[in-house]
């Protein structure tokens, strides 16, 4: 059993060192068959930690034999092991799809490009959810953020660059923000480790330095986010970067970030002082409720599909802050729930995107008018997607709504209740767009278009199918989730 | 827990997925045997909860059996027998399909021991009627299918509040008999209130059903608003205000149904005046009462889906739906006349029908009750029936004026389905027993007494009149003699000119009013959300990076005090 143990450190170094091999290579094919194959690794050694942790609690791993404090440590919990999951789910379900989505999008001279930089962006997600320690968590943060910029900027649109930029300003501000809070952190507490600084924290929390740490992280972290209102950057960066890569971002990068709020906030402040003393779940519940009502409006009047897609996201976002900010046990589990349902809806939303553009070559929704006759399957996975995220039950979405109103009722918080449904109801509203221009008008684009080609469909169906699967038999997602946040918030599960 | 342990409802609903993949010759072998395997399993399952499911952290109860629910899964799946053979050759396949996922998803409501299956096929149930009615394909059928959509997944999401508060409330998921007294029962009431056509969203019936292809009005007539009695029986009964809404119900529906011209559209409005006279039995509450309540249902669904067979029919073979276009259609279409006014005759309660043997538990329980006012105005309605369902279709459409129409009879699968809901109708009423014996509670009740038959005759003779007394002044209008008769054409006809000028007036001022309401508010909100707003414009960095300090610096105060 010498290489289980070996896991959590084989959990990054793996994609990190296939990325230089597919500078090397060169090859498209031989980029995306090493790729894949770390993808498969990656999920199965992911699979791993999850049963290892449900059978024998939290798994600490020094790295080079440097015990915890001094040396960083590794720490697989079931909160991290769920989000570990939920990343390489995406991933090795993102990239069949991208084999064609990347022929057709990318220049071939760059495309070995792309895959060194998609997997760095992985490794970085899989390091900052797999790290004990505060420092390493913004090293990973950095590099899977970096790659992100490149990956962005390789839309085929020109307009992918300023994206791109943007992205990359805002970003580095937030990895900054972060910087900082830990540095004012290590001030006080000497200390870089998650867990000896949870320790240690108590005895100077009352001082304007821990304060003010406490400020720098919470903005910076949400400027990752995306949080209403930081979260101007996320629909260019979405609507611009090549599909694949959208549908990576959507499905991982702010559920990681959403991950280093929790971890943050619940394991490194702790409870008590976050919800308790600090004012930090109601301003947080306010921008979460903003951001849900805002976004979907906004939503609703989007003519470009992926920019429609990127603002339902930050109002999903919204709903995993609302969650989050409960504070209670059923309101983190409506959160985290939401974390793995949202990844599969909006990935398998934006795959169906990506199917419609290596067709079309189109993104606005008036070109899409009667394609549910020429691109029946891609049309129905994109109904499929969008009845899940309206949340209507037997499916994914149904159960993250269910969490979320239950854990509001729990508190007593009506308003948010209304909020939560009257976004579902203008889900129906943007979806049905969508639905009604590709059904209902007649068609009027190029006679030559016709069906995705079977490796980008079946990818987009798989999602579609866990999709359906988590909404029916939600053990596997609620089960970790709930345990996850009885973990966090310190109560026996 | 028993061998037959599967919910009766996902016969029909798996089974629908079938339909598009199989042959026309199987095609129809396949719509004919779902329902009745449901039938079959329905009866063949014991007393009690047969299946345990968990599903999020409850243990779902999907196949509890019942009287109440045996008895509406009983008449959901003859509804989807016979609606299947009237839909069977000329619906589109789509209809057909989401017709059985929906008559699936409603015998599963019947089933459903919690509130967590209730809700799940409670919104399968809204999914598929809005696909039968959109399966008419037409452009108002399009817009009516969505307007219906709204209002279902309001009474939804409503009914989802309130189930989710009250499973915090009672730490309970079961489906059972509960009292409206704190916000959690309050929603779900609601909720159920919603799908039975109850104040104030009651216009939903009327807008979309007759919009809805002929066979489709069909199946959408039988199953919303029954379920919906349904849940209230099993959830709601003895609740008082129930009484007032389902007489607000019984007169909302004859009054409109009085003014209205479209065939389908009267049969509509008098869908929610029957529901009314099921939600006050279910509110009074009484043994006598809810036996009723269930009895009209099983009856109405029958008969209402004879009246709009027959109106389908005439849809289908002359392509017009207006009664002032129609009339002397018995000349050629004597089958579909007659099976017309068998409906007919039944929906009034004329003796030896369905009606007369059904509806008499539910005014019989409010005079044992003592509601002496509930008592009157039920009888006074049940004259108002027959005013507008029992005449005034049947006398318009297959009477009246001759419009020189003559369409064939209509194909052999419409007549044999009209057939068997005639048969039923009259079965019913002559020998009611059957019907009695599955009711939920023990029926001790002989409609046939001197005194019931007389009263009911007096009623039909006195309400008959009056409609022919009114007839003779409207056909005179309706003649091309030009002496006397002038008089009152020109004079009713100012008179409805005068008055339709003013009503148009102040409708099309509200209308506009409404109209500009709507846009000034839809073009507000493109104004700050549209593609150009300031909420979704591309910022500069520049400020977006103000935003960042803006939050550093809100963030901070905060803290610090």
């Amino acid at each position: 059993m010498t290489l289980a143990t070996h896991y959590p450190i084989l959990q990054v170094v793996i994609p990190l060192l296939a990325a230089p091999a597919c500078v090397l290579l060169k090859n498209p094919r031989a980029c995306w068959l090493l790729t894949m194959l770390v993808m498969l690794v990656s999920l199965g050694i992911a699979g791993q930690l999850v049963w290892q942790t449900s059978e024998s609690g939290v798994i600490s791993y020094a790295i080079g034999g440097w015990a915890a404090p001094w040396g960083i440590e590794y720490r697989v919990d079931a909160l991290s092991s769920y989000v570990l999951l939920i990343i390489t789910t995406i991933g090795a379900l993102v990239l069949p799809f991208a084999a064609r989505s990347v022929a057709d999008e990318i220049n071939i001279k760059m495309q070995y490009l792309f895959y060194a930089a998609f997997l760095l962006c992985y490794t970085g997600m899989l390091g900052i959810t797999i790290t004990g320690d505060a420092f390493n968590l913004f090293v990973f943060l950095e590099i899977s953020s970096l790659s992100s910029y490149a990956l962005v900027s390789l839309g085929k649109d020109r307009r992918a660059l300023s994206a791109a930029f943007q992205y990359l300003i805002m970003g580095t501000l937030g990895a900054t923000f972060y910087l900082i809070g830990i540095g004012l952190l290590y001030m006080m507490t000497g200390t870089l480790n998650m867990a000896d600084l949870a320790e240690r924290l108590p005895a100077v929390n009352e001082s304007r330095t821990v304060l003010t740490a406490l400020a720098f992280l919470t903005v910076g972290i949400s400027l990752k986010l995306a949080l209403f209102p930081l979260h101007s950057w996320l629909p260019n960066a979405y609507t611009y970067a090549p599909s694949a890569v959208s549908a990576l971002l959507a499905g991982t990068a702010t559920k990681v970030a959403a991950y280093v709020l929790l971890r943050v906030l619940f394991t490194i402040f702790g409870v008590d002082f976050v919800l308790g003393t600090m004012p930090v779940a109601e301003i947080l519940i306010i921008l979460g409720m903003a951001a849900i009502l805002i976004g979907s409006m906004v939503a609703i009047f989007q003519e470009n599909l992926k920019r429609l897609l990127a603002y339902s996201s930050i109002a999903q976002i919204g709903y995993i802050v609302v969650g989050i900010s409960l504070g209670t046990v059923t309101g983190l589990t409506a959160g985290l729930v939401h974390l793995f349902n949202h990844a599969i809806i909006k990935s398998a939303l934006f795959m169906a995107i990506g199917c419609i553009i290596y067709r079309l070559n189109s993104v606005l929704i008036g070109d899409i008018a009667g394609l549910g006759k020429r691109m029946p399957w891609t049309m129905a996975a994109f109904v499929a997607g969008g009845v899940s995220l309206i949340g209507v039950p037997l499916t994914a979405g149904f159960i993250s709504k269910w969490y979320l109103v239950l854990a509001a009722l729990d508190k007593g918080y009506w308003p948010i209740v209304v909020v939560v449904l009257a976004g579902s109801l203008m889900a129906v509203v943007y979806i049905w767009r969508i639905v009604e221009t590709a059904y209902f008008k007649p068609y009027n684009g190029p006679a030559s278009i016709s069906e995705a080609p079977l490796t980008m469909l079946i990818p987009t169906w798989l999602l579609i199918m866990v999709n359906f699967y988590v909404g029916i038999d939600s053990s596997l997602t609620a089960g970790i989730a709930s345990k996850a946040a009885a973990q966090l918030l310190g109560v026996s599960p | 827990m028993s061998e037959f342990a599967f919910p009766p409802g996902l016969i029909m609903i798996l089974g629908a997925f079938l339909i598009p993949f199989v042959s026309d010759a199987r095609r129809s072998l396949l719509v004919m045997s779902l329902p009745i395997l449901t039938l079959a399993l329905v009866w063949l399952l014991p007393d009690g909860s047969n299946l345990q499911i968990g599903f999020l952290d409850y243990s779902l109860d999907p196949v509890r059996s019942s009287t109440e629910g045996r008895l509406f899964a009983t008449i959901f799946s003859i509804m989807a027998f016979a609606g299947g053979l009237y839909a069977l050759k000329q619906a589109r396949t789509i209809e057909l399909t989401a017709a059985f996922v929906y008559a699936g998803a409603a015998v599963g409501v019947t089933f459903a021991g919690d509130l967590i299956t209730l809700f799940i096929f409670w919104e399968i149930m809204a999914l598929g009627s809005t696909l039968v009615i959109w399966a008419a394909g037409t452009h108002s059928a399009y817009r009516a299918s969505m307007r219906y959509l709204l209002v279902h997944l309001l009474g939804g999401v409503i009914l989802m509040s309130g189930i989710v508060a009250y499973v915090i409330e009672t730490g309970s998921t079961q489906f059972v008999a509960m009292t409206a007294d704190s916000t959690a029962t309050w929603l779900i009431l609601a909720g159920f209130l919603v799908n039975a056509g109850a104040p104030p969203l009651s216009a939903w019936i009327a807008d979309a059903y007759p919009e809805a292809s002929p066979s489709g009005t069909v199946f959408l007539s039988a199953f919303t608003t029954k379920t919906a009695v349904f849940a209230l029986l099993v959830g709601f009964p003895g609740t008082e205000i129930l009484i007032w809404i389902g007489l607000y119900m019984v007169f909302y529906g004859i009054i409109y149904a009085l003014l209205e011209n479209d065939m389908r559209r009267i049969l509509a409005y008098s869908i929610v005046n029957q529901v009314g006279f099921m939600v006050t039995a279910i509110g009074i509450g009484t043994e006598m009462a809810l036996n009723g309540a269930a009895a009209h249902a099983f009856a109405h669904i029958i008969y209402k889906a004879l009246l709009l067979m027959s109106a389908g029919s005439v849809l289908m073979m002359t392509g017009k739906r207006k009664c002032t276009d129609l009339g002397g259609l018995f000349q050629s279409m004597p089958l579909t006349a007659f099976h017309g006014i068998v409906g007919a005759l039944a929906i009034s309660a004329f003796p030896f029908t369905s009606g007369f043997v059904t509806k008499s538990l539910e005014t019989s329980a409010a005079a044992h009750e003592g509601l002496a006012l509930v008592w009157m105005l039920l009888l006074a309605a049940s004259a108002g029936v027959f005013l507008h369902a029992g005449i005034k279709f049947p006398w318009f459409v297959f009477f009246q004026k001759d419009s020189g129409l003559r369409p064939p009879e209509p194909p052999v699968n419409l007549r044999m389905a009209m057939w068997i809901f005639s048969f039923l109708c009259i079965a019913i009423g002559i020998y009611p027993d059957p019907l009695y014996a599955i009711l939920p509670y023990a029926v001790d009740y002989q409609p046939y007494t001197i005194d019931h038959l007389v009263t009911q005759l007096q009623l039909l003779l006195f309400a008959g009149f009056a409609f022919f007394v009114m007839l003779k002044m409207m056909k005179r209008t309706l003649t091309i003699s030009l002496d006397f008769d002038w008089f009152y054409r020109k004079f009713f006809k100012e008179l409805t000119e005068e008055f339709s000028i003013h009503a148009s007036v102040a409708q099309k001022s509200m209308e506009r009013r409404m109209k500009n309401r709507v846009e000034s508010i839809i073009s507000n909100l493109y104004r700050h959300h549209g593609p150009t707003g300031i909420l979704s414009r591309v910022l500069s960095t520049g400020s977006m990076v103000m935003w960042v300090a803006i939050l550093l610096c809100l963030y901070l105060l905060s803290y610090y005090f």
